[in-house]
């Protein structure tokens, strides 16, 4: 760092793109706003790997702090890390969240010229995942996810690492199905083309080849792809219920059984090519479906928060321990920025615990000794020494999730399901009152071609395709504009809503966009010597200090001293100054007239000068939304805060809202469930650990984050924070989309009327079947995904083109 | 025209190589990740400059 140097010009850092402070750091010719920038460019620069910024202009991400990686020498948290080791390499997959463009891929997959033992590296960059493949002997499983740090690219290793469930083999099943089933309608097509034509004298010939290869090709879809229809049908009849895959698997059977007695009987051409085009078009709704985002977790739990290891005492030596091995009467020491694990008493140490996760109060409670802290803390001092007193799966927090009666006592319908049963009901009505007649009079053969036609005709194939494809076009436009929903199913909840519960931190207000408030006075040279002590300091809160003061020089600086959690003092120009949190002022000031524990204190020579305090910014357009949401739905408040806002938002919402304050997580969820008992359906929006129990109640829940990759509660959707004021567009974007289904429906049931006309006369001929239902399929196919651009441009959500 | 009944048969048969061909992909995880080599086709090769390209190990 000797050459760089304190200049003056604007634009911004190299590295990470951010505006460049006053004062800027130099190195290269290239500025960087901060040391960690100006490190990273060193390390790359070194090791000749400077094509990183050539692939995109400031790709880099500025690095937090140093992390405490000792716990990944332990043999038993990487032998749970790793996928993969043999006797001279080892295999490990970690999930990067910074991954954002094609600069990371080229720097993430060079690993090893910045340490050749780490001999491969593959990205998937949609899964933000880095699969990195070392030499063990070479190189420690730390030293790699040091490597990883010091370049910005920390890896995201939590508890849940160490559980995850293997969710991919499932779709990689139906992909072998929607291929075989794809396979055998090709041939099945090519085999039947003859028969649409009409039959030449020659072709005749081979008339009973192609039925009996027809047949063939119609046993694996029947009885490989189309099986779970079957057992869904089985299932849901025992349960005395009818789903959409019950009148699906009666047509698939009455398809192959009038097919293979046809084929045997060498009557005419069987419905081979209906069967296989059916099921291939069945399976590819439903491939639609699944389809989910891969870099996006909604199912996150409190391990996906948890760290894996803490730092145990024993002895009087330090060893990191699994969370999962925590056992009650354990030593735990917690250093500055790290979470409590595990319900614990305080046994040494000034513990000054962050709970806006928790709890959602913006202020850090202090315990005193022996008191109880609670597990998702974060100390914010000084290291504190803790004694468990429950293990981290039964802590406090966990059971927030682990109650058992979410959602258990409403079920979730859906359209489809609703109407299978009346669908199912006219079908059978119909099929046996075409089959009774015929039997009336007395034409056996005619009763049972007429019933298998009108199954076959009835086909709500269309119900089962329109519903994911519509629901899916509308999820990819909700996604483009930062929106991000569960799944297909979720969007229809979303049309079905009547309450909207509204959490106050990070919900309605953003922590991201907050403002530095100063109360007090100071010169401008005073701010010069605040500035210059602030520089010093890589304390968020220092840093947003030093970002609105944005000095014009920097002083050097005396007898610089930190003390963690409390405040930095430092000799400026001969002047003693202090900047700090209110406890940790050098002399008793009585004068302190801030109400808050918070906020930076500045104190020059033994004179308090004032306080700068971080002002949470309303979230923009809060307004006009609360405005527009008031006319159809009932708005509510529930804040974990203090009442201090209170007049801001009664100015905003109508007199009528219910606001309450001081809400425990479990006090939300209870609202929730009492709305719900009254009938509401009900959305809730929250961010933090706090609204967890609320957001898993609520027939939809939301969780707003600024940072999609942060960490989010589990949810039916995840909310971008700037996105908020489209919410009334996104819900009628829904509703329009439920709309079209309907319509589709409408048009499949006058297709089929059509072909039930000639199903009932018992004169439906195959040719018919086969064209009438990719027919229909194609009309809907193309009427949802034009219907679904249209609303989404009248609902304003198109106007910004793809590609995000 | 029984020559016929032995192109079926050859159809047939090619048809199913493709299957398993596409199977034998998916199995070895071609479709796993189908965006990322569509950016690492497009990275230049390292210019090899005439001082000592040594790799350094750093801590």
């Amino acid at each position: 760092m000797s050459n760089s140097t304190i200049t003056h010009q604007s634009s911004v850092c190299y590295h990470c793109g951010d505006k460049l402070p006053a004062v800027k750091l130099s190195y290269d010719d290239k500025d960087f706003c901060c040391v960690g920038c100006q490190s990273v460019y060193q390390i790359l620069s070194e090791n000749n790997m400077c094509s990183y910024y050539a692939y995109n202009d400031t790709p880099g991400q500025r690095i937090k702090d140093d992390g405490h990686f000792e716990y990944l020498d332990e043999p038993t948290i990487i032998t749970q890390l790793i996928n993969y080791k043999d006797k001279e390499n080892s295999i490990v997959t970690f999930y990067i969240p910074a991954v954002h463009c094609s600069s990371c891929i080229w720097l993430l997959e060079h690993l090893y010229k910045i340490n050749p033992a780490i001999f491969s590296s593959r990205i998937d960059f949609l899964k933000k995942e880095v699969t990195i493949s070392y030499k063990h002997e070479k190189v420690s499983l730390r030293q790699v996810v040091e490597v990883l740090n010091q370049i910005g690219y920390e890896p995201l290793i939590s508890l849940q690492d160490i559980v995850k469930e293997k969710g991919n083999s499932v779709n990689k099943q139906l992909i072998w199905k929607i291929a075989i089933a794809g396979f055998c309608m090709g041939n099945v097509m090519l085999f039947s083309f003859p028969e649409y034509f009409g039959l030449s004298a020659l072709e005749k010939e081979f008339q009973y080849l192609f039925a009996w290869l027809n047949l063939a090709f119609c046993i694996p879809v029947t009885f490989y792809c189309a099986r779970e229809y079957f057992t869904s049908a089985i299932a849901s009849l025992k349960q005395k219920h009818v789903n959409l895959d019950t009148p699906l698997a009666l047509i698939i059977a009455v398809l192959f059984v009038r097919t293979a007695i046809s084929t045997i009987f060498n009557d005419g051409p069987g419905f081979g090519d209906t069967l296989t085009g059916l099921v291939f078009l069945l399976l590819m709704g439903k491939w639609v479906k699944q389809r989910t985002y891969h870099h996006i977790s909604f199912d996150r739990d409190y391990r996906s928060y948890f760290p894996i290891a803490i730092t145990t005492i024993k002895d009087n030596r330090e060893k990191p321990v699994a969370i999962s091995e925590i056992a009650v009467g354990d030593r735990l020491l917690i250093r500055n920025g790290e979470l409590v694990p595990a319900d614990a008493i305080l046994m040494k140490g000034d513990a000054w615990l962050d709970m806006s996760f928790v709890t959602g109060e913006a202020e850090p409670q202090q315990k005193v000794l022996g008191e109880i802290v609670y597990a998702g803390g974060r100390q914010m001092g000084e290291a504190i020494e803790l004694e468990v007193v429950k293990p981290a799966s039964q802590s406090y927090l966990t059971g927030l999730w682990n109650k058992e009666f979410y959602k258990a006592d409403f079920k979730k319908k859906n359209f489809n399901d609703s109407i299978a049963k009346y669908f199912s009901i006219g079908v059978f009505v119909i099929a046996f009152a075409a089959t009774g007649f015929w039997l009336w009079i007395g034409d056996s053969a005619k009763a049972w071609s007429a019933f298998t036609a009108v199954v076959i005709v009835a086909c709500p194939c269309v119900l089962a395709l329109s519903t994911p494809f519509t629901l899916s076009a509308i999820l990819s436009v909700f996604d483009k504009r930062g929106f991000y929903v569960k799944n297909t199913d979720a969007v229809e909840q979303l049309a079905d809503l009547d309450t909207i519960v509204f959490d106050k931190t990070g919900t309605l207000t953003s922590t991201h966009n907050s403002e530095i408030r100063f109360e007090g006075s100071l010169t401008p040279g005073e701010k010069l010597l605040v500035a210059s002590l602030l520089y010093n300091s890589s304390h968020p809160l220092s840093r947003q200090v030093l970002k609105a003061l944005n000095p014009i020089k920097i002083y050097a600086i005396a007898k610089y001293n930190e003390v963690v959690g409390k405040g930095i003092m430092g000799q400026v120009n001969g002047r003693m100054v202090y900047a700090g949190s209110k406890r940790g002022l050098p002399f008793v000031v009585e004068s302190v007239v801030s109400k808050e524990n918070g906020g930076v204190h500045i104190m020059i020579d033994e004179m308090y000068k004032g306080c700068f305090s971080v002002d949470q910014q309303w979230r923009e357009g809060i307004t006009p939304l609360i405005n527009h949401l008031n006319e159809d739905y009932d708005l509510k408040v529930l804040s974990g805060d203090t009442n201090k806002d209170e007049q801001m938002l009664k100015s905003v919402f109508k007199p009528s809202t219910t606001i309450l304050f001081n809400q425990s997580p479990l006090q939300k969820l209870e609202a929730i469930k009492s709305l719900q008992a009254r009938n509401k359906k009900v959305m809730m929006l929250g961010d933090g650990l706090n609204d967890a129990g609320a957001l898993k109640q609520a027939n939809f829940g939301v969780a707003i984050t600024d940072n999609i990759n942060n960490f989010t509660p589990g949810c039916d959707a995840i909310m971008s924070g700037n996105s908020l004021s489209l919410l009334p567009n996104f819900i009628q974007l829904s509703k329009d989309g439920l709309t079209t289904i309907k319509i589709s429906f409408a048009i499949a049931t006058s297709y089929n009327l059509i072909g039930v006309y000639y199903a009932v006369q018992g004169t439906l001929y195959p040719l018919v079947a086969a064209i009438l239902m990719p027919i229909s399929t194609i009309t809907i196919i193309s009427f949802t995904s034009l219907a679904t651009r249209y609303f989404a441009k009248r609902n304003g959500l198109r106007s910004i083109a793809v590609g995000s | 025209m029984n020559i016929l009944y032995f192109l079926i048969g050859c159809s047939v048969l090619v048809a199913l190589v493709f299957l398993g061909a596409f199977f034998w992909a998916l199995k070895n995880g071609q479709h796993d990740d189908v965006y990322t080599p569509s950016v690492r086709i497009l990275f230049d090769d390292e210019v090899k400059t005439s001082e000592s390209d040594k790799d350094h190990i750093s801590d």
